[in-house]
């Protein structure tokens, strides 16, 4: 099992370096996921992040990325709920890099 | 559009006990991705999929039955429930974590006739 | 003697073959055939028939899993793992109706 190391304590994850235990998760670990993401964590990161948080929480599932796009234009507006916004903040994909840096498990369905 | 076809997942086994709810949740919301015209349906013991208030702490497994209110996120707002097996388990509407259409078994069989794909769980 | 049922009462034949086979002591339900110990399912009548040779036990883990831990039928003991336990320490023997 894979495992990462943040302020002198050990994370376990997958191979693809997603949180095991979600509960875990606190901002501290997000900073250091996102970094090794090459992603430099600002207010507007965060803002999704937290949304992606608060997703799960609700639903108990990472959502699509289409429907993440989509909630987020409901809740935050629409000039931050289309893929040219989300994909300018996480290069690699909201639903593949968000949900890795927010501690949730890789989106159902995407591969 | 002459290429959306008519996707139906019919549920007939109840959660936890067996692993088909889950995977045909998880079907579900990987195919919604395709643009399709889905039909969920729940009958027998699949309508136990859907009762409020599940709690698996004390199982220690995972509770997906939130997962079901996201559907109409997913853009899957076609869910049907079989009345006959609603009575037979004591459930009425109240008792559901969404909101469903409910059909007797006869309209079920009926719906089931129009569809392009059926998947069974 | 003690007899674990798992299986739902409305999707097979489980309770049914338990209940025409043994023949008393104690019976509990887990997993999908905690479904029986609610009130208003279709097998109440038929469970509490078999109330005089038997008593009855459900697994409450298994029944608040499911959403039906507040609907637990009437004459129907609820246990909990320790209980299950229990049960099997207190019988000579135990089938279990897989």
């Amino acid at each position: 099992m894979a495992s990462i190391e943040v302020g002198g304590k050990s994370y376990e994850t997958d191979e693809e370096g997603y949180l095991i235990n979600l509960g875990e998760w606190n901002a501290e670990v997000a900073d250091y996921i996102a970094k090794t993401e090459s992603i430099e964590m600002s207010e507007q990161h965060w803002e999704v992040v937290n949304f992606l948080r608060e997703y799960f929480d609700e639903y108990q599932i990472a959502p699509a990325v289409r429907v993440l796009t989509k909630a987020i234009g409901k809740k935050l507006g629409a000039e931050k709920g289309n893929s040219e916004y989300l994909y300018g903040l996480f290069p690699y994909g909201p639903g593949k890099q968000a949900c890795k840096i927010a501690g949730l498990p890789k989106p159902t369905g995407c591969v | 559009m002459s290429d959306v076809k008519k996707f139906m997942f019919v549920n007939r086994k109840a959660p936890y006990g067996t692993i088909y709810a889950l995977e045909s949740l998880e079907v579900v919301l990987i195919t919604a991705a395709f643009d399709q015209d889905v039909s969920l349906v729940f009958m027998d013991d699949g309508v136990y999929q859907l009762k409020k208030g599940q709690q698996t702490k004390g199982i220690e497994t995972k509770n997906f039955s939130p997962a079901y209110r996201a559907l109409e996120g997913y853009d899957i707002e076609k869910l049907y429930v079989e009345r006959e097996a609603m009575e037979a388990r004591g459930l009425t509407e109240e008792d559901l974590l969404v909101d469903v259409t409910v059909l007797s078994r006869a309209e079920m069989g009926a719906l089931m006739d129009e569809q392009d794909v059926v998947l069974s769980f | 003697m003690l007899h674990i049922i798992n299986k739902s009462p409305l999707s097979g034949g489980t309770l049914d073959s338990c209940l025409a086979t043994a023949t008393g002591g104690d019976i509990l339900l887990i997993e999908d055939a905690v479904y029986a110990a609610t009130r208003g399912c279709a097998v109440e009548a038929k469970l509490n028939q078999a109330m005089g040779r038997f008593k009855v036990h459900v697994l409450m883990p298994d029944l608040e899993a499911r959403g039906l831990g507040d609907r637990l039928a009437e004459g129907i003991t609820p246990v909990d793992f320790g209980g299950f336990v229990d049960l099997v320490e207190a019988n000579k023997s135990c089938q279990s109706w897989l």
